[in-house]
């Protein structure tokens, strides 16, 4: 098989349209092009037959009933509509009351998704903890536990981070928030379709996923919104013609929804190949690439970790001229979201890595198209760019020298 | 983010990479004056040395950098700038004309900045071991950004 450049290492960001799912969601363009909520004719019927057949596939995928998936434009709207409209549900006090309105906990490495409108809700009377992984990234039921309060209402945790892939204790803080009478969010979205999930044994009330993260078309994804022990019940966001059980108002995106349901369906047949698949390449990656370079450090759990994540420091190195110098390789440094600014990644951050080495990190992730060629590439381009790099740097000098460059004192600007 | 071909240039092709010796060998040679600007924790590092004949004039001067692609090549573009010129020649390169020359985007103005106090540095460097202390004004040089 000949190599494509540049190869695709940033899956976590999104992923290529399965060309199975652009197949299913063509005739709904041209042929069955009708609005769900137009009850009176054929048109509206067909088309409601396909959103239906989807939010089947969907709910089949995490083990929920196909009445508990509310179609959304993605994670962020999901993620939106969950912890606001949770909060502003559950609220112990009206807004404008002057008192504490409710507790919610989440944590500092979470998708910007999720910190927004937590900060948000901090604005509008609610008070948020965020806590603080351990090294490895890991959000444990403890932590939720230490942080619980009489008056906590809510805790968002996501399932597995992007940056760096580690998986929480999801099953174990849901039961714990279930014990306790707390609705429980997870994002989903880069777990979702990857592993295997039931929003029943895994105690989820909440869970928020996205279409383009796995396989599917940008700008649809899902709400899981638990019906039964507890019923949950949310406010809704957007307001008007009451679709998705008044919970999220608007024209369905048909063709989008149509695609986001073969997209699970295929999800749940190839699932447990392709995350052994994944995992094979990944290891050959990282053992590829710690074998050929002196201090680097994978980061993130070492077993609790998402198969198709993968982020290393290369000490002395800085990320962006890493990127540059591989240039046949496209991957990321920080999340897509915050790439362009020139901070380093606030989640490695979280993790106490160091600023130096926050700086030197870079995400590659592999998805359902990548093949063992492209990791035999990668390898032997990243490995050659960064002894190119580490000619230049002046760090890697001193380190040389044995001059340790934590103390020196460097004019910060 | 698009680079412009000149940085690619200096960055596939940097010119005058290297050091005149051990970071304890440089800080005893009286010819040579050292500019360590940045620090890792903001993602950029530069080291500039400056190699000054007996006439004063600068003959050779070497780069290492820990940085972005713009900061490698702002910092290769100041060795082949520096050589064959005066201290005072080379004190008066701006980092403006970096700029002009390597067509740096607004966000990677702090690259030319970091070299220009570079260069700096390296010839304040090179004038404190000569007890040759200049009485310009120095205040440009800090790195207030």
């Amino acid at each position: 098989m000949t190599l494509t450049k540049p190869i695709y290492f940033d899956n976590a960001a999104t992923t290529k349209c399965d060309p199975r799912v652009v197949e299913a969601m063509l005739p709904y363009f041209t042929e069955i092009y009708g609005n769900p909520g137009s009850r009176n004719h054929s048109f509206g019927w067909v088309a409601e037959d396909g959103v239906e057949t989807a939010r089947r596939q969907v709910a089949d995928l995490l083990g929920a009933d196909r009445k508990e998936i509310i179609f959304t434009s993605g994670a962020t709207e999901s993620n939106n509509l969950a912890i606001k409209g949770a909060a502003s549900m559950y609220a112990k006090h009206p807004a404008g009351s002057g008192k504490c309105r409710g507790h919610i906990i989440t944590a500092m490495h979470e998708h910007k998704a999720t910190l927004d409108p937590c900060k948000r809700l901090q604005k509008e009377g609610f008070e948020v903890t965020y806590l603080e992984p351990g090294a490895d990234g890991l959000i444990t039921a403890k932590m939720v536990e230490d942080a619980m309060r009489d008056d906590t209402i809510l805790v968002t945790i996501m399932w597995a981070n992007n940056e760096i892939g580690t998986i929480n204790e999801i099953p174990q803080i849901g039961a714990l928030c279930h014990d306790r009478g707390v609705i429980f969010h997870t994002d989903g979205t880069q777990w979702v379709g990857k592993m295997p999930t039931d929003v029943n044994t895994d105690n989820v009330d909440l869970l928020s996923m996205s279409g383009h993260k796995l396989y599917g078309p940008k700008g649809v994804g899902a709400l899981y919104v638990r019906r039964r022990r507890p019923r949950v019940r949310l406010t809704a966001i957007q307001e008007g013609g009451g679709q998705e059980r008044g919970m999220r108002s608007g024209t369905l995106n048909v063709t989008g929804i149509v695609g986001l349901g073969k997209a699970c369906e295929i999800a749940s047949q190839e699932m447990d190949s392709e995350r052994e698949r994944l995992l094979s390449l990944r290891t050959k990656l990282e053992s590829g690439i710690t074998a050929g370079l002196s201090d680097v450090q994978v980061n993130g759990h070492a077993e609790k970790r998402l198969p198709h994540i993968s982020n290393i420091s290369y000490g002395f190195v800085e990320g962006e001229s890493l990127m540059m110098a591989c240039k046949d390789i496209a991957m990321s440094s920080g999340s897509a979201c915050t790439s362009a600014s020139l901070e380093p990644s606030y989640v490695l951050k979280a993790l106490g890595v160091g600023d130096d080495l926050a700086h030197s990190s870079l995400r590659m992730s592999l998805g359902r198209f990548n093949t063992e060629e492209e990791v035999d590439f990668a390898i032997e381009q990243v490995i050659k760019s960064v002894n190119k790099l580490r000619e230049l740097s002046p760090l890697y000098d001193m380190h040389k020298e044995g001059i340790d460059i934590t103390k020196i004192e460097w004019q910060a600007h | 983010m698009a680079y412009s071909d000149k940085v690619v240039d200096h960055y596939e092709n940097p010119r005058n990479v290297g050091s005149f010796g051990t970071q304890q060998e440089i800080k005893e040679r009286k010819d040579i004056g050292v500019g360590l600007v940045g620090a890792p924790e903001c993602g950029d590092v530069m080291q500039l040395q400056i190699k000054v004949d007996e006439s004063g004039k600068i003959e050779d001067a070497k780069f290492k950098c820990f940085g972005c692609g713009s900061a490698i090549a702002s910092s290769s573009l100041a060795t082949e700038w520096l050589k064959g010129k005066s201290l005072d020649e080379g004190e008066s390169i701006r980092n403006t004309e970096i700029v002009e020359e390597l067509s740096l985007p607004p966000v990677k103005i702090h690259c030319s900045v970091l070299a220009e106090d570079a260069i700096k540095a390296a010839i304040d460097d090179y004038r404190h071991k000569n007890g040759l202390e200049h009485d310009h004004d120095h205040d440009h040089a800090e790195a207030a950004h």
